[in-house]
């Protein structure tokens, strides 16, 4: 049997209150920390639990994959792979001087294009997108893939060691968004997607880069 | 319920299966059953099979039925028209409005809904084979449902049903038993702190009789969730 790490489930007592603060996915009640999904506990000062499944939920500051869905009259609405549409306005997409009365802004960005961007502000069920961040574009080709977002940081390792290993090994090009969204582009695609598939299907195995880097060296 | 059967149904202090009274059916669950869900369950009881769909948190249209302050749980409870021995034409009908309805609120409590203003999350619930208990057998396959979708959760939520046949007090009742029964009982709860979700009566019981069985239904009904938890471990365990 392979090695995994404790698993607790919703409901199941994590502690007393006195041993800690609640964290992310608990809640308090009866005066014991509870978590509130199906994850990997996190013990410390924070008693926190890490969902192994779930939607991705926005925060400022992240970068995320989007897809463009809709133009409005002064941006663009964008499927970011969680609950709520995140909104793209123009001013923080486009740089030039438009006139939106004469320009017809697709030119831009169109439905059914890639955005690599980030997070600007979350007001209660809007999200705002921005594109002024040196690594924001639009992702041109390659494939998309979706993991939980919840892996991300699995996939990407201590300092990038994971995601780097894989972009060297299949010499391919890898966009990775806070919000579960993956696109590669490149030679070996397949091989990628493969290696990017087995670890959010096993990121709670222990001693998972090295099963990592057997798959790609095959 | 209220029909007359020539029939015993309890021979001995033994049911028509050959269970005891306060005996379970033989339980099998699977998590993980629909690749396109969010989370997905299948569970057995005896010969009652139900499958059930998660899907979300996700945007809800259209827009008026969206809740500023919270999220919303939209159920359906569907039985397949294979499911019993006469066919059952297919679609809502009286019985599965209602279902849907008992459904929704026994799962409810359990959730962290407000987390996520503005969204739905969607349960569907199949039934594929009916043998009684279809609502019970229905909410657990949901529980584990939820859980494998990472919708944030109280506890989970745990069915089961009960009932009187020959004065005698039964849980877990199968078809036949539920169709002459002199009372039937299907009861939803949290497990950690033993609180009911679901409580819905036919037939005729006195007080001290529906004491009895909810009491019958909690000692067993833990059975079930340790079997919950076990499954749910396991999809990770491999």
């Amino acid at each position: 049997m392979i090695e995994t790490r404790e698993i607790v489930l919703p409901g199941e007592i994590l502690a007393d209150v006195k041993e800690g603060r609640p964290g992310h996915g608990t809640f308090i009640e009866d005066g014991k920390i509870i978590s509130k999904f199906l994850g990997i506990p996190k013990m410390g000062e924070y008693i926190s639990v890490i969902p192994l499944s779930g939607v991705y939920i926005p925060k400022r500051q992240d970068k995320v994959i989007g897809f463009i869905t809709g133009i409005e009259k002064v941006g663009w609405i964008a499927d970011i792979n969680s609950p709520w549409d995140a909104f793209l306005p123009l001013s923080e997409a486009v740089d030039e001087f438009i006139d939106f009365k004469k320009t017809d802004i697709s030119r831009y960005y169109d439905v059914g294009d890639t955005v690599y961007a980030t997070i600007l502000d979350i007001k209660r069920g809007s999200i705002q997108l921005s594109m002024r961040e040196p690594m924001a574009r639009k992702l041109k080709g390659g494939v998309t893939i979706k993991i939980t977002s919840s892996k991300v940081p699995r996939l990407i390792g201590k300092e990038g060691s994971m995601i780097n290993t894989i972009k060297e090994k299949t010499r391919t090009i890898i966009r990775v968004g806070q919000n579960g969204v993956v696109w590669i582009s490149g030679e070996k695609v397949d091989k990628a997607i493969k290696a990017i598939k087995m670890i959010d299907e096993k990121s709670h195995i222990l001693g998972l880069t090295d099963e990592i880097s057997k798959l790609l060296s095959d | 319920m209220g029909m007359k059967t020539e029939e015993k149904l309890i021979i001995k202090g033994k049911r028509i299966d050959g269970r005891k009274p306060d005996e379970i059916r033989e339980i099998e669950m699977k998590v993980g059953v629909i690749p396109n869900a969010n989370g997905s369950a299948q569970v057995r009881f005896g010969n009652t099979i139900a499958i059930a769909g998660v899907y979300g948190p996700r945007p809800l249209y259209p827009k008026h039925l969206q809740k500023s302050d919270t999220g919303i749980l939209q159920c359906r409870y569907n039985m397949a028209p294979f499911s019993v021995d006469e066919r059952i034409s297919p679609g809502p009908s009286r019985r599965s409005t209602e279902i849907t309805k008992v459904t929704r609120l026994a799962l409810e409590p359990a959730l962290f809904l407000e987390e996520y203003p503005e969204t739905v999350v969607d349960v569907y619930i199949e039934i594929l084979q009916a043998d009684g208990s279809t609502r019970v057998t229905g909410i657990n396959a949901a529980s584990l449902a939820l859980a494998d979708a990472g919708v944030p959760m109280r506890d989970l939520v745990v069915a089961l049903s009960g009932g009187k046949i020959d004065d005698t007090m039964i849980i877990d009742l199968c078809g036949k038993e539920d169709n002459y029964s002199e009372a039937d009982m299907p009861v939803a709860f949290l497990p950690r702190r033993k609180e009911i979700t679901l409580l819905q009566m036919d037939g005729m019981l006195t007080s001290e009789e529906v004491k009895h069985i909810i009491k019958m239904i909690l000692k067993a009904g833990e059975k079930i969730y340790e079997k919950q938890k076990e499954v749910l471990r396991k999809k990770y365990k491999e």
